[in-house]
């Protein structure tokens, strides 16, 4: 099963490469686009059919190497179909 | 006395902190590959800086699952002085061996460049020899030395004296303009609660000669071999 990981810069946390592309869209004209926050896709093939355990495997590899705790937010996501 | 350098893939500072160690100290020092599950018998370890693993995923996130680092972990609960420098000690924070966390340089650049720093502690192994009234200066070379900690984290770092180095100007002011990456506090260097472990993002081990600019951070690697020959004689 596939499973997808969205990582995250917490709110309360500077994010350069996200301001930097921001500065970038507004010199392009998109005066409309007032914010924009850059972070990750990861995506996990896990061995198994369970969504709960698939689940399960991607929460603990985001608590202890993708997502830094301290500083990140993830978000996980499974098929629409399980 | 003989201190080892840890050897990561994308390590590219080892070979200075090797160089300083060696050549103007003139101290037995290994390379330590970061398969090793032990670090044989060493009395100082240098997490070195470079680009670990590509810096992927985050700066030291994978490098700090490497074998050695757990016997790292083991020499630092024993007491053991370790010196993370610039992406060793990125490591050392994505290991928790010293709190709090690294975001991207604020003013979004990586940043190449000598600094001044004031040494806020002495009571570490590698500060007790640096002369109360110096200024250092060093080179910091970094993307991601914008050190974090939140509000309550910071208090504990003051409270506990935890704050090693801050950025500062020539004459030791701590000021906006003195700071190269936005840390919270001029932070440039911190300790962990026992003291034995230290984090900096400045290079000592590239001011080590005159010639090349500095040779302020010999007063550290002065320091650690103070202190561990204390140890043995006493």
């Amino acid at each position: 099963m596939q499973v997808e990981i969205v990582i995250t810069l917490r709110e309360s946390i500077l994010d350069p490469k996200g301001k930097a592309s921001h500065h970038a869209l507004e010199n392009l004209g998109f005066k409309d686009i007032t914010g924009v926050r850059i972070g990750k896709f990861i995506q996990l093939d896990v061995d198994t059919n369970d969504p709960d355990q698939a689940r399960r495997a991607a929460e603990q590899a985001c608590e202890k190497l993708l997502a830094n705790m301290v500083m990140e937010d993830y978000e996980i996501r499974l098929p629409d179909n399980v | 006395m003989k201190f080892g350098v840890l050897v990561f893939p994308g390590s590219n500072c080892d070979h200075d902190a090797y160089h300083a160690l060696k050549h103007i100290h003139g101290i037995d020092t290994t390379f330590i590959w970061h398969k090793e599950t032990e670090i044989g018998s060493v009395d100082a370890i240098i997490v070195p800086g470079g680009f670990s693993y590509g810096d992927y995923l985050r700066s030291g996130a994978i490098a700090r699952f490497s074998p050695v680092m757990n016997a790292v972990a083991d020499f630092a609960s024993g007491g053991g002085p370790v010196l993370g420098i610039c992406n060793g000690f990125q490591i050392l924070l994505e290991a928790r061996l010293l709190p709090g966390t690294m975001m991207a340089n604020e003013q979004l650049r990586f940043t190449c460049k000598l600094v001044h720093l004031k040494c806020e502690s002495r009571n570490t192994p590698f500060t007790g020899s640096v002369p109360d009234t110096q200024t250092l200066r060093m080179p910091v070379a970094h993307g991601e030395g914008n050190y974090y900690a939140d509000d309550e984290l910071y208090k504990k770092l003051l409270d506990r004296n935890q704050v090693v180095f801050r950025y500062c100007d020539a004459n030791g002011n701590i000021t906006p303009e003195s700071n190269p990456n936005g840390s919270v506090g001029n932070i440039a260097g911190i300790c962990n609660e026992s003291r034995n472990v230290v984090g900096m993002m400045p290079h000592p081990e590239r001011a080590v000669e005159k010639r090349l600019g500095s040779d302020h951070g010999r007063f550290l690697f002065n320091s650690v071999i103070d202190n561990l020959s204390y140890a043995v004689n006493s």
